[in-house]
């Protein structure tokens, strides 16, 4: 049971590395939807839908929106962690934050399979 | 020691004034706190913002034709996704700079400015073009 290292460093390097994967995700997803996107302007509604219809899409999206809950918990965490010195409003923001982004994510998948 | 460094008032406090008018940052240091406001903004928001329009334009035809032709066309809200576009653009910029950084491309002085105006000039100009299309 006990035995965490109580010394050094190296805590944040989990939180750091998934950061940078999740980063390089959304990036390669947001190249691949603008694609897409510009290649179909304008926009008609079936189009739209029938790109979000299909399996690859909605997988991808869901890659997209789990990493950006990841991501965003880590730096929103940072800047709570920088600049909130009341223990009490940093706990209650920190939930908050947690709040919003699960909320994201469940309507994310809402959208996607309704 | 110099008499310089001995008049000096320590410890330095990160006031506001102090943010706003005495402490000068380099350019890396505006792409880099740039990144945490653009990211802030892009988790609220943004995110929301999005997320209801995606839900919206996905639900019905109808929904789709009103964000199109009402809801787009509003200048408040054109403003507001300008905004958003940079956002994002300036996230994205900067955190490729990040990513390259970490892999100690570009730690040099020089080059480290020379993709601070980049990313600066390349989100702006993204801005501009996804921003002519909006309009």
């Amino acid at each position: 049971m006990v035995n965490r290292v109580i010394t050094g460093a190296h805590y944040g390097m989990r939180d750091w590395l998934a950061q940078r994967i999740t980063a390089a995700i959304m990036a390669v997803y947001t190249l691949i939807v603008a694609a897409v996107v510009l290649m179909n302007t304008p926009l008609k509604h079936a189009g739209w839908q029938a790109l979000f219809a299909q399996g690859w899409m909605r997988v991808a999206t869901l890659l997209f929106a789990v990493s950006l809950a990841w991501h965003a918990w880590v730096g929103v965490r940072d800047i709570i962690m920088d600049y909130i010195k009341l223990d009490g409003l940093r706990l209650a923001l920190q939930v908050l934050t947690l709040l919003l982004l699960g909320a994201y994510l469940g309507w994310t998948i809402q959208i996607l399979w309704r | 020691m110099s008499t310089a460094s001995a008049k000096k008032l320590r410890p330095k406090y990160l006031t506001l004034p102090a943010i706003l008018f005495e402490i000068r940052l380099p350019l890396p240091g505006w792409i880099s706190i740039l990144h945490r406001v653009s990211g802030a903004l892009l988790v609220f928001p943004f995110a929301a913002w999005l997320l209801y329009l995606l839900d919206a334009s996905l639900a019905s035809e109808a929904g789709f034709e009103k964000i199109r032709t009402h809801y787009l066309q509003m200048p408040i809200v054109k403003v507001g996704l300008l905004f958003f576009i940079w956002a994002y653009c300036h996230h994205f910029c900067a955190g490729i700079r990040f990513l390259l950084l970490d892999l100690n491309k570009g730690i040099e002085l020089r080059q480290a400015r020379a993709s601070s105006v980049a990313v600066l000039v390349v989100s702006l100009a993204l801005t501009a073009v996804f921003g002519a299309r909006l309009w």
